[in-house]
Order: C-alpha cells, then structure tokens, then sequence
C-alpha cells in the first residue's frame, strides 16, 4: 500500500502565528528592497543619461554670453568638474537628508516647484481618468456584449480616432470649438485673472482650495477651466479604456460559470454586471491604474496647448534646459506615483478576487 | 434586451451629467479687468529677477518696467539719452571720469530713500557678483579688485565712474542703459544678505526697486505680476497692474486675445498675424528689433575655409523668397552685422540668389561640383523653414546639405565646442551700441581652443586681427561721425569676406485689442514700457 506522501509533524498554534509573522515580514523586507533598489535604478538611470545628453548643463544658468570665467566658475560650483560617480554620490547623499537641491530655471528648491505643479495636473489626471474609466467601462461592456454590432463598430472607431489623432491638435480644436465659437468653457490657463489675487493657496489645488473658501464662483471659474482639458484627457485613457475592457469582458463571457449562471436563469443584467464585469475587473484595475498613473506624470503636449502649469510641462522645460536637480526630483514624483499605483492596484486585485493566487496556477 | 436598455440608460444618464456638467459652468464672458492688463508671453526664458544677473528678454522687459537706472535712452529715438535718476552728468576733458548727480527726492518702492549710495551700491554689486552680464560694466576696466575706487559717491547725490581708457562717450553711456546697471535698494537687499552674497539668494526671486511697475509674483512658466509703484518720481503707471500670463503656444494666445481673455499677445507667428488681420477689435504695432539671423561657416572645415566657398554661399540664399513669405511681418532681409538703428548700421544688402555666380564661384574654389555639409539647426520657426529653402537652392549649386535639427540648448552646445560646419543662429544685441554685435561677429583677439572670450567669430574660428584692430579701435573714438565711419567700413569688409550669411533683422509683433493704447515695442527687450499703456 502507498503510504502517501509523509505526514508533516502538526506545527502547534504559537509557533504558526510566529510563523506567520515571520512570512509576512518577510513579504514587506522583500517589497522594500525592491521599492529601494527601484529607486536607485530610477535615479542611476536618470542622472546618468542627464549627464550624456549633449547639452551643457551650464549653458541654462548663465546664458549664451556668458563670459569665459563665469562659465568655468559656474560649472565649478554645480561640481560638474568631479568625476560621474562622485557626482552621483553627492547627489544620492544629499536626497537621503531630504535635500533635492535647487532648481536652475526657477531659481526654487525643486520641491518647491514639484508642490506647485503637481496639483495641477493632480486636477487634470484625476477628472481625466473619473471621464475615462467612468465612460470607458460602461462603453466597453456594451460593446463586448453587442460584439460585431453597431455599438461595437461604433466603440471601435472612437477607440481609433483616440489613438490615432494627435492631441495637440484635438486639443487646439477643442478649444476652438467649445472656448472660442460657443463659449461654453473657459479657455486656457488654470483660473481667470481675475481671481488671481483673491485666492489662498491652501492645498494648491484649485477646486479644492476655492470650495474651503467658499468661493463659489471661482470655482466654477476653475472647474470651468478644468472640464475641457480633463475631458480630453479622458477621451484618450477611454480609448484604451474601453478597448481592453470590450476583450476582457468577451474573456470572461465565453466561461462556462456564465453558461452555468444562464442556465440557472439569471437575468442578463445580473450575468453582465454582476458576475462577468466583476471578474473582469481584476485585470482592468490594473489597466486603470497604469493610465492614471501615465496621466499624473502630467500630458506635455495638453499642458502646451491649455497653459496649464502642470508637472509634464515642468519636466519637459527642465530637461531641455539640462536642469538635472529639476529633472531628477520630478522623476522621483514621477516613479513614486507609478510604485504607489501599482501597490494600490495589487491590493485591489486581492480585494477583488481573493483567489488571485489560485487562478494564476490555473493559468 | 433588458440588459441593452439598462447600458442605454447609464450610458444616457453619463452623456447627460456630461453635458450639464458642460452648461452649469458657462463662464461669465467678462474681458479683462478694466485697470489691469493681461500679457499673454512665452517667459519661460527667465531664470531670475536680479538685474546684476537678468539677461534673458522676458527678463529684461520685466526689468525695464520695474527698475530705474542712471540713463535710458529715448524709445522713438535711440541715440538721444535722457537722465532717469540722474539729473545730468558731465565728462572730464580725458574722457575718463564721469560724473552725476541725482534727481533729488527719490524713493524706492519699499519706501526708503534713493541715494547716490545705493546707485553706487548697484553698479559695485553687479561688478563684485560677476553674472553673465557683468562684462558690460567689467570692460570699462572694473574689477573686484578695483571697482570699490572706480565707482564712487562724493556727495549724497553725486557719484563718479572712472573708466580705464577714454572711451567713446556714447558709448560708456549706452552701457549705462543696461539692465545690469539697475539700481537696487541697498538697505533692503543687505537686509536679506546671507553668506556675504549681496542679497544675491534673495533678490532671484524679489524686488527692491523703484521703478514705474513693482514686481508682485514671478512664478516661473506661470506668471509674472507687475503693480503700479505709488512711490515712482514720474508720471505713475496708467495701470493698476500688469499681469504676464506665460502662454507657450502661439495659436492658444491667439484664441485669448481673440475671447478678449487677453489684451496683448506677444508670440503669434506670420499666419496668426494674417489670420487676425481682418479683425476690427484686434490691432497691431511692430519695431525692428536689435537681433540678427545668420548662418554662419565653420573655418576649421578646409573647404568652407576658401573665400570663394564663403561668398558663394551669399547667393545661394533666396532672400526675396524668405522676406515675403518665411519672415513676413517678423522680419526684413538684412545682410549686416549692426542691426538699422545701432549708430553707423548699414542698409545695403548687395547679395540676392544667383545659382550661376555661386557655381562659378565654387569653380574657382576648385571644387566645381559641390560637396556635401552639414547644418545644425533649431526646430522652431522660422528658423526651419529658412534652413529648409536653403537647402534646396544650395542643391541647385551642387552642395549636398544635410540637416541635423536640435532642441536649442543642444545645437548651441555643439555651436559653441565649434563642431559644426554650418549654424543657423541669431544675435540680440546686449546693450544699445554698435559695439555689442562689433565686438562679437568683427573681434577674434585669440583663436585658441581655451580662449578667455569666444565670440561669435571665435565659435566660427575666423581670425581677424585686422578687424579686432579696427574694432577695438572704433569704441576708443570720440567723435561720433568718425566713430560711425569707422563702423561702416567694417561692415563693408565683413559683408564681402566673413564666413557670415547675414539673413535678416527681427522685427517684432504684438497684437492687441483695440481698447489698448500706448504700447510701444521698444528696440530692446528691457525697453518695452508697459507703465505707458492704458485701456479706453
């Protein structure tokens, strides 16, 4: 007779709860390391393809006519006489104590300006992916369920004109259209003039910082400003949006647990929302995250087109200008909200399907 | 179908709150506010608000609204100068001691008074500091070492500057207009010193002067506020404020002037300004400005070296073609190194497009079917298309050019390692005196690799010490109509043989509502005056 496989002796109860304890602290130690060794890949990366590009980071402080002995000085004091590595070090220590340095172009400690225009396009990304996943899903379901329909041609197309056209000249349309013939929306920039002076900055978003005041009609002035650029940003991540959303739901419909459900006579709005949808989630979530994620890295080309002072513009003027302490410290912001996301969409993933495990074997 | 109508609602109700959301927020269609003025400027040039350091053009404009200085010059006229703080000065017979005296009475805009110790303070300061535009003080022969018995004040409003060698008058004066020379309120900048720095750290960001405008805010690519300065010894600003809104895209500050969300727009390209020429409510005024467009040949490149490859070049460019279409209403063909308005500035452009003078001319050369070169060019307008229309008439010629665009700060970098063969550049003058464009595109005192100057003849390796001679020469004379002279013959020798294809002159554009009055565009950045403008 086999024997089986040889029993384990049973583990008693206070050495299973440390065991736990142990796994689980393990599982953090293990996810720190890789958050840390992220980091220091991003900076690593960043600083030394900041350093080979061919622009003299010089040239961005002291100008075109400058004269000989203040390039020689100035390129003296940003320690870029000292070898790469060195370079790094200085770098790398001086973030550990919380000092990102300065800011070339602004004349501002780098977090300074971060503080500035992340909020910016916090605002924009964050009622762009509301748009985006608020209508994407909806369209993707419907155009799973009726597929090779109208709907689904219909889904397609826009999902294709979202790719395809540049957004600088959607954008530039859409101002046209809404801004300047029907005068629907307010044009560009984040708050009219007006309102400039009158506003306490609080927590650098707009909408935000006007509802504590009550201010009531800035903001409407500034959602006023928001709503066209944000609906932009929504159309694109709802082209993505709805595309993976339509092929994870005809993945999920064609299992046999809808078979099963249809069979027990459960309504097709029940099967569609309740059950396939559901289930389709779990990977889309994941989908959401990551266009979230791309559009807080702040869209250069619709911050171009609306004035709008957000945190792509500000990396895109850093680096051409060669403003590395700038350029560094964004992709920080930048890499930090990506390690974020993605940790917060592990965890709805587990919340979700506490079988994720399990049907990553099966599959 | 229960289902399909359950997705038709949500999908209805998401439209809908779309669109309400869309129609709740309808803005007031308000213009600008009566007693402001809204800019709309691509600014993202400025990197600081202190003028010892201030060398940027929207920097520049900022300063000459919100700082006084000694002199300045008239904006309808540039070679006339008025007293801004000053009252009047004189110069010694030898031509090197120049003295002021002060407008009595005068405040800066924090209150305290302005003395002839703070413009004493100023001129010293930017010396001792030594930013980018020191040199324009530093050649009058001041140094750290020597500025403080150089640069002194004799009396509570009375001062004298000494300089090293008997310059031309005008010249020292026209030096004198430049932001650098800015005066700065001693009291309140050492307020702020940390580390011996001179109120340095602080006044990057802030203000502490007594200009007609007050800087309020900068806040980099975002906005630039000025204020009317109640304390300023003139006539007061008409405006209560000036807000610059940094708008980096030409079309978006077109569809704010044209909402009348914006009273100027300070960046619109040819087309916008065609497109908006038709519109009763919008109107324009433009200036030549002090800034050259060129391309310019690398000598280290043998065959670009030959003087008969040098002038070819000058006809292989269709300079008619460009002016009418590429640079229309920006711009006007000019084939000079002194900008039309610099003292002596010449107006003859002999060259034209002539394939058949330029493949003689390469025959001569010895090497009679072309070659192949390349251009480093920035991908902005007009610059492009300029390179673009050159590339094809050098075709007709036999010479292969090739293209190699780059971001700005990319292509200078190459410019200034001289390695490159052809650069398509451009050259604002710093200060309003011949000498700011003679003293880069005419004088090449040292061509070694680790020169202490590099000018622009430096960057393309062109040894002149006769030119440098005649330069040098031309600042040193005090009589006004020699010294313009002296600057034409330049110009001649250079139009002839420089490795320089001089191309145009930028005139610049602003478009306004036709409720703004008063603005003019002044030759120099630092001399647009917004304190000038009102609204009806």
């Amino acid at each position: 007779m086999d024997p089986g496989p040889p029993q384990r002796d049973p583990i008693p109860a206070d050495v299973r709860g440390d065991l736990r304890l142990l796994r689980a602290s393990n599982v953090l130690g293990r996810f720190l390391v890789v958050i840390l060794l992220t980091y220091v890949g991003l900076l690593a990366v960043t600083f030394f393809i900041g350093r080979v590009i061919p622009i003299d980071p010089v040239l961005a402080i002291v100008g075109d006519r400058a004269p000989e002995h203040v390039v020689a000085r100035v390129r003296e004091e940003l320690g870029l006489n000292k070898p790469l590595w060195e370079q790094f070090y200085i770098y790398v220590s001086k973030v550990l104590q919380g000092d990102f340095g300065t800011s070339v172009l602004t004349s501002n400690p780098v977090m300074q300006d971060i503080r500035r225009a992340f909020p910016a396009t916090f605002e924009l990304a964050t009622l762009g992916i509301v748009i985006g996943a608020g209508i994407g899903v909806p369209l993707g379901v419907w155009a799973a369920v009726r597929r090779g329909g109208v709907v689904d041609q219909v889904v397609r197309v826009m999902g294709l004109i979202g790719y395809s056209i540049p957004i600088f000249w959607l954008g530039l349309m859409a101002l046209v259209v809404f801004y300047a013939r029907l005068g629907w929306v307010a044009g560009p920039g984040r708050i009219d003039v007006v309102y400039e002076y009158t506003l306490v900055s609080v927590t650098g978003l707009l909408l935000l910082d006007t509802a504590r005041a009550g201010e009531w009609q800035a903001f409407a002035n500034a959602m006023s400003h928001l709503i066209l650029p944000a609906s932009l940003l929504g159309y694109f991540s709802l082209a993505y949006i709805s595309r993976m959303t339509r092929s994870f739901m005809l993945n999920e419909l064609a299992q046999e647990y809808v078979v099963a459900a249809r069979a027990k006579g459960l309504s097709e709005t029940r099967i569609i929302w309740r059950h396939a949808l559901r289930n389709a989630m779990v990977p889309l979530v994941t989908v959401i995250a990551l266009s979230y994620g791309g559009l807080l890295e702040g869209s250069v080309l619709t911050e171009t087109v609306f004035a709008w002072p957000g945190l792509g513009l500000y990396l895109t003027n850093s680096l051409q200008n060669a403003d590395m302490n700038a350029v560094l410290g964004a992709t920080i912001v930048v890499g930090s909200i990506f390690i974020g996301l993605n940790l917060l969409a592990d965890l709805l993933y587990q919340t979700l399907d506490p079988r994720t495990r399990a049907i990553k074997r099966a599959r | 179908m229960k289902h399909f109508l359950m997705t038709r609602r949500l999908l209805g109700a998401a439209v809908l709150s779309a669109l309400l959301a869309a129609l709740t927020f309808i803005p007031v269609q308000a213009a600008t506010p009566k007693d402001t003025l809204v800019v709309v400027f691509a600014f993202d040039d400025i990197i600081t608000m202190d003028p010892a350091e201030a060398f940027e053009i929207s920097a520049g404009e900022i300063m000459g609204n919100t700082y006084d200085r000694l002199v300045r010059f008239d904006v309808s006229d540039p070679s006339k100068l008025y007293g801004d703080v000053a009252n009047g000065w004189t110069v010694s017979p030898d031509g090197k001691t120049f003295s002021f005296d002060l407008k009595p009475g005068l405040k800066f805009a924090s209150g305290n008074a302005l003395t002839a110790e703070d413009v004493v303070f100023s001129l010293q300061r930017a010396v001792l500091l030594d930013k980018t535009p020191a040199f324009i003080l530093t050649q009058f022969g001041f140094s750290k070492s020597n500025v403080k018995d150089r640069i002194k004040q004799t009396g509570p409003l009375t001062l004298t500057i000494e300089t090293d060698k008997s310059f031309a008058p005008s010249f020292v004066l026209n030096c004198l207009t430049a932001n650098v020379a800015a005066i700065v309120d001693k009291k309140l900048v050492l307020s702020k010193e940390q580390n011996n720095d001179l109120g340095y750290g602080w006044l990057k960001t802030s203000y502490a002067g007594s200009g007609p405008l007050k800087l309020r805010e900068w806040r980099a690519n975002e906005i630039v506020a000025l204020e009317r300065n109640d304390n300023y010894y003139g006539e007061k600003a008409k405006l209560a404020r000036v807000i610059y809104r940094h708008v980096k895209e030409a079309a978006t500050q077109r569809l704010l002037l044209e909402k009348a969300d914006a009273d100027v727009a300070r960046n619109l390209t040819p087309q916008d300004l065609a497109a908006l020429a038709g519109n009763k409510d919008i109107k324009t005024t433009s200036t030549p400005k002090g800034t050259v467009y060129y391309f310019s040949l690398n000598q280290k490149n043998p065959t670009l070296a030959k003087a008969e490859v040098r002038e070819a070049f000058k006809w292989l460019v269709d300079y008619a073609a460009i002016g009418d279409t590429l640079i229309k209403n920006i711009g006007v063909v000019h084939q000079n190194f002194l900008p039309v308005g610099l003292l002596g500035a010449s107006t003859e452009n002999p060259y034209k497009l002539d394939v058949d003078k330029a493949k003689a001319l390469l025959a001569k050369a010895g090497v009679p079917n072309g070659f192949k070169v390349t251009v480093d060019m920035r991908t902005v307008q007009p610059v492009q298309g300029i390179t673009e229309a050159f590339q094809q008439t050098a075709k007709r010629a036999g010479i292969d050019v090739e293209i190699l665009p780059g971001d700005g700060k990319q292509t200078l970098t190459k410019y200034r390692a001289r390695t490159h063969d052809i650069y398509i550049g451009q050259w604002g003058a710093d200060y309003w005196d011949p000498h700011t464009n003679a003293d880069t595109f005419a004088r090449n005192p040292d061509n070694a690799d680790d020169a202490k100057s590099k000018p622009l003849a430096w960057r393309n390796s062109w040894v002149i010490p006769e030119l440098t001679k005649k330069a040098d020469a031309a600042v040193l004379e005090r009589d006004a109509a020699k010294r313009k002279a002296m600057y034409e013959e330049m110009q001649a020798d250079f139009r002839k043989n420089s490795p320089f294809v001089m191309l145009y002159q930028q005139t610049e554009v602003a478009a306004m509502r036709s409720d703004v009055e008063g603005l003019k565009l002044g030759p120099t950045s630092d001399s647009t005056y917004m304190f000038k403008v009102s609204k009806k």
